[in-house]
């Protein structure tokens, strides 16, 4: 499946907690689009990743907006 | 049996290497770093433009994939406002409220270990090394108050304290833990260089905003205009953002210093008046309170003494209501010496 989180206009590590709380609900293989305007999630969201074994597909940036895709982990 | 340990994690070099002579000693370790909304971490830096040369990177994220744990972010900013508006040890030079936030997070830390099935918890707390949370007679004072007790340890300056349970029960070897206590940092240093750690961050003034003074004016501001002793997130995060002046006691200006906080700012228009140049080159400023028509011509010219059009004869402005409706202004801009120093905050 499929899913979106929507965190613009939120500050680092907010980003990161919304996805954090979210990805419990998700399965292994689900694929997540995360969207934000904080630069900072850049770097966070694929080393939060990194640490808990999921896997960063792309990072789109798009004037002010940047969008991370990650597939969820086992 | 493996046991486990949950590590408070700031991303500083003491709780980093107090999770590795954990790690060493065969112990599984999982990381928390709590967001109260005062962390410096990760906000203004990632905001202002300004230092690009400096990684933009959350420095306990990356403390742990350095040392192989998960790391836990937990949002305690509702919770944490407790602490900041009724600290029962009380403050530190400034609002800094650091014998109460150590024991509400070491609280919460006990809270997940028990949530979480864990054994016990370890902090880089050295005795000595913080004036106001970390001497030899408030250590007992957070094991007590937090309710952890003696599953808290502090493996940096463990030979200085009293066995805790993971010690007594032999899952560490207490011989292998440290004696480290005083402000000196070589002790750490030395410990870093033995676990080939080179790099860590090494954060001026600490990590939370709370500890700084110009922000604490800030936040003292806040309260005395606001009516209340209170905060929400927005508010304490737009105290990070930008010069605050405040011209009358019933708005003050958010100005933005360059291109990022103009970005930040940029999503607050619908909660904000906004003013921004449009003649000349300047920044996104954001009325906060309520302003008069005199007021936000007087904003106005203040705030094009901030733009490229500082010694222009006239600079035209574009203010934005909160509901999206636009009108231009054409001001002359204040000179540096007609703003009283007193509006700066």
């Amino acid at each position: 499946m499929k899913h979106t989180i929507d965190a613009r206009n939120l500050l680092c590590p907010m980003p990161v907690i919304r996805l954090q709380t979210q990805i419990g609900d998700y399965q292994a293989g689900d694929t997540i689009e995360i969207i934000s305007t904080d630069p900072g999630t850049q770097y966070d969201i694929p080393a939060w990743c990194r640490v808990h074994g999921h896997k960063v597909l792309d990072i789109q940036q798009k004037e002010n907006e940047i969008r991370i895709f990650v597939e969820v982990g086992q | 049996m493996q046991r486990k340990a949950v590590a408070l994690i700031s991303g500083g070099l003491d709780s980093m290497l107090a999770v590795k002579a954990i790690l060493e000693q065969g112990i599984h370790v999982e990381g928390l770093n709590f967001f109260t909304g005062f962390c410096v971490e990760g906000h203004t830096q990632a905001i202002r433009n300004q230092n690009k040369s400096k990684p933009k990177r959350n420095n306990a994220l990356w403390v742990a994939e350095q040392l192989g744990i998960k790391l836990h972010i937990i949002d305690v900013v509702q919770e944490y406002k407790n602490i900041v508006l009724n600290p029962k040890h009380g403050y530190g030079a400034n609002m800094n409220p650091c014998l109460d936030c150590k024991i509400f997070m070491v609280q919460k830390a006990d809270a997940w270990r028990k949530a979480n099935d864990f054994d016990f918890i370890i902090t880089g707390e050295v005795i000595g090394q913080r004036p106001k949370s970390q001497r030899k007679q408030t250590m007992p004072v957070i094991s007590q108050e937090s309710g952890a007790q003696d599953r808290l340890l502090r493996p940096l300056s463990a030979q200085l304290l009293p066995p805790t349970l993971p010690e007594r029960e032999g899952w560490v070897m207490r011989d292998k833990l440290f004696d480290f206590s005083g402000r000196s940092r070589k002790p750490q240093m030395s410990l870093a260089e033995k676990f080939n750690i080179d790099e860590y961050a090494q954060p001026a003034g600490g990590c939370c905003f709370l500890t700084d003074k110009n922000y604490t004016e800030k936040l003292k501001d806040l309260w005395s205009n606001g009516g209340k002793r209170d905060y929400e997130l927005d508010d304490i995060m737009l105290l990070k953002v930008g010069r605050h002046l405040r011209p009358s006691d019933s708005y003050k200006l958010i100005i933005s210093r360059d291109e990022g906080e103009s970005n930040y700012l940029r999503g607050y228009r619908k909660q904000f008046i906004s003013i921004e140049p449009k003649s000349h080159p300047g920044p996104l400023s954001l009325i906060d309170g309520e302003a008069s028509a005199q007021d936000i011509h007087l904003a106005a010219s203040i705030v094009a003494r901030y733009s490229q059009g500082r010694d222009a004869t006239d600079v035209t402005l574009a203010v934005h209501s909160k509901d999206g409706a636009q009108f231009d202004l054409t001001v002359q801009p204040m000179t540096a010496n007609n703003i009283p120093q007193e509006w700066l905050l």
